[in-house]
């Protein structure tokens, strides 16, 4: 079943008409990429799944995107809540400069958490998931700034699963990473696929082939080609996906 | 040949700082000669040019104190609200009209403050409360919250706009509304450049002369009564200097150590502020 579905998505800002036409299924408990060069509308897309694209000025929308059966546009959505059940993690890892436990349990109290024992279990739980608890789990109270860039994404991972969504969105999110880290991001992914639905831009064409059930190729804001990563990567129908993956250009 | 220049500036700047504190040190110890150091602190009467001469500080320093509480009454939550809209809510093209204008404002002339606390506050307050004195600690308090206002907002919001994008983007992200946002990330991020906002107009508070001078009257008295008139320590220091006291008498000494009294008392605000900043500070 879709858990997303954008049905003649389009997108401006301002007279730059970013996204066009974009319709896409996204199936639940699956991890799928967009891929693209620089600049083709891959972060605005993303964007627009957990309407983050609100907060520019000047932006137009038109087409449907649903999440989970429901039309994110209509008037009378409550956008809080929907961005607590699509998450995002970004580009640049991006914890608060707060505490380790602080940057966890900022979202659950934002949607009313309050008990200390349900915080201490969501911080761990949370933890847990992003695979970074042993590292951290003695140093709770201390800066967030003082981990590594790959702890404090994984650190945004966990904060971002403390709301408990259904869906996460990730923005090039190994791309200010070293290999080691990227790898044990990736890997963290294939086990949080069990639980989310995860959706993934990227600008390595490696990672999308390692990681995705379903690719999507984006180019100028046009939609190319989406299909099973093995057929995008191993028998593209388009011969744009095909220049591009063969690093013809991008 | 340049850093000379520059050298000789900073020298200058040093050396005029140093002589100030030094005038004020050796008249202060002289004055101290005269005075008992217990009566300046414990003595609630301040009368230096009666007959009857007394030298109790403390209704100067309370009538500093109450118009800087009210002052910051006035300033602070009006200044870092504005603070918050500015950066946090108001569109690109308010900003750009809004903040030059607060700017303006924060280095108009104090003596037009005054004028403005004299002509136009203090009959609307004594309108209201028809028993208010003409020379009232009250007017002249709201009307030097509202001179330091601008500085808080402006400095608040220059502090507010310094906090990184993406940490407003992590807190949306994660289903926080506008004023979360506000008051969860950026308030707390920018918080050691709020505080010096705040300093800063607390230290303008304390050194406000010219309003004061000219609203709030020249009755040195304990009082915590907003209605009635007040001396300052600085409105003290106008107040002997445009007398005739002759040089070196006990009243022109007088003057040194209140103005010692001043010096001190910004100076610990000062450390506390940079005390609490520090121990509140985010790094980002
Ligand atoms: N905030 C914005 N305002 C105006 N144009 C933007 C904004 N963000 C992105 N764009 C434009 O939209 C296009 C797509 O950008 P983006 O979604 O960031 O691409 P990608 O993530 O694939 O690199 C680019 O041409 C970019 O210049
Ligand atoms: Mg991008």
């Amino acid at each position: 079943m879709s858990i997303i579905e954008t049905r003649n998505l389009n997108l401006y800002y301002g007279q730059h008409h970013a996204l066009l036409d974009i319709n896409v299924d996204i199936e639940e408990n699956s991890i799928t990429a967009f891929i693209g060069p620089s600049g083709c509308g891959k972060s605005t897309f993303l964007r627009t799944l957990n309407r983050m694209n609100d907060m520019i000025p000047n932006v137009k929308i038109t087409g449907t995107v649903k999440v989970a059966g429901e039309d994110i546009y209509q008037s009378g959505v409550d956008v809080e809540i929907l961005r607590k059940r699509v998450g995002m993690v970004f580009q640049q890892p991006n914890p608060f400069p707060k505490s380790i436990y602080d940057n966890i349990t900022f979202g659950p109290k934002l949607h009313g958490v309050t008990n200390r024992h349900e915080l201490d279990e969501i911080v761990e739980k949370s933890l847990k998931a992003a695979a970074l608890w042993d590292e951290v789990k003695d140093v709770l109270k201390k800066p967030a700034y003082g981990l590594s860039g790959g702890q404090q994404q994984r650190l945004c991972i966990a904060r971002a699963l403390a709301v408990n969504p259904q869906i996460l969105l990730m923005d090039e999110p190994t791309s200010a990473l070293d290999p080691i880290s990227t790898a044990k991001i990736e890997e963290l992914l294939d086990e949080l696929k069990e639980t989310y639905t995860i959706v993934i831009v990227t600008h390595n064409m490696q990672q999308a082939a390692r990681i995705s059930d379903k690719t999507a190729f984006f180019l100028n804001g046009e939609l190319v080609e989406y299909d099973a990563t093995p057929v995008i990567f191993q028998n593209p129908s388009d011969k744009r996906t095909e220049d591009y993956i063969t690093g013809r250009f991008g | 040949m340049v850093p000379g220049v520059l050298f000789s500036s900073s020298l200058i700047t040093v050396l005029t700082t140093v002589g100030i504190v030094l005038v004020l040190l050796t008249e202060t110890v002289a004055f101290f000669g005269e005075v008992s150091i217990i009566e300046f602190i414990t003595s609630d009467r301040w009368t230096p040019q009666f007959a009857d001469k007394h030298f109790g500080i403390l209704p100067l320093l309370v009538g500093t104190m109450m118009i800087t509480v009210i002052a910051s009454l006035v300033a602070l939550p009006i200044g870092l609200a504005t603070a918050i809209y500015l950066s946090e809510y108001a569109p690109e093209r308010v900003r750009k009209v809004v903040k030059p204008i607060l700017e303006v404002l924060a280095g108009v002339p104090t003596i037009v403050y005054g004028y403005f606390a004299l002509t136009f506050v203090t009959p609307l307050i004594r309108s209201l409360i028809p028993e208010t004195s003409i020379y009232n600690a009250l007017s002249a308090s709201i009307v030097v919250g509202i001179m330091i206002l601008p500085m808080v907002a402006s400095l608040s919001e220059d502090a507010m706009l310094a906090v990184p994008r993406k940490l407003r983007d992590g807190a949306f992200a994660l289903g926080a509304t506008r004023f979360e946002v506000a008051l969860k990330v950026v308030v707390p991020a920018a918080l050691s450049g709020i505080i010096a906002s705040f300093v800063l107009a607390l230290s303008r508070a304390i050194g406000e002369t010219m309003i004061v001078t000219i609203a709030a009257g020249a009755l040195a008295q304990v009082t915590f009564n907003p209605l009635e008139s007040v001396q300052t320590m600085t409105a003290f220091i106008v107040n002997i200097s445009l007398g005739d006291v002759e040089p070196g008498s006990i009243e022109s000494k007088s003057i040194f150590a209140v103005g010692m009294t001043l010096f001190v008392l910004t100076l610990t605000l000062n450390l506390i502020a940079q005390f609490i900043s520090r121990r509140y500070k985010e790094e980002y």
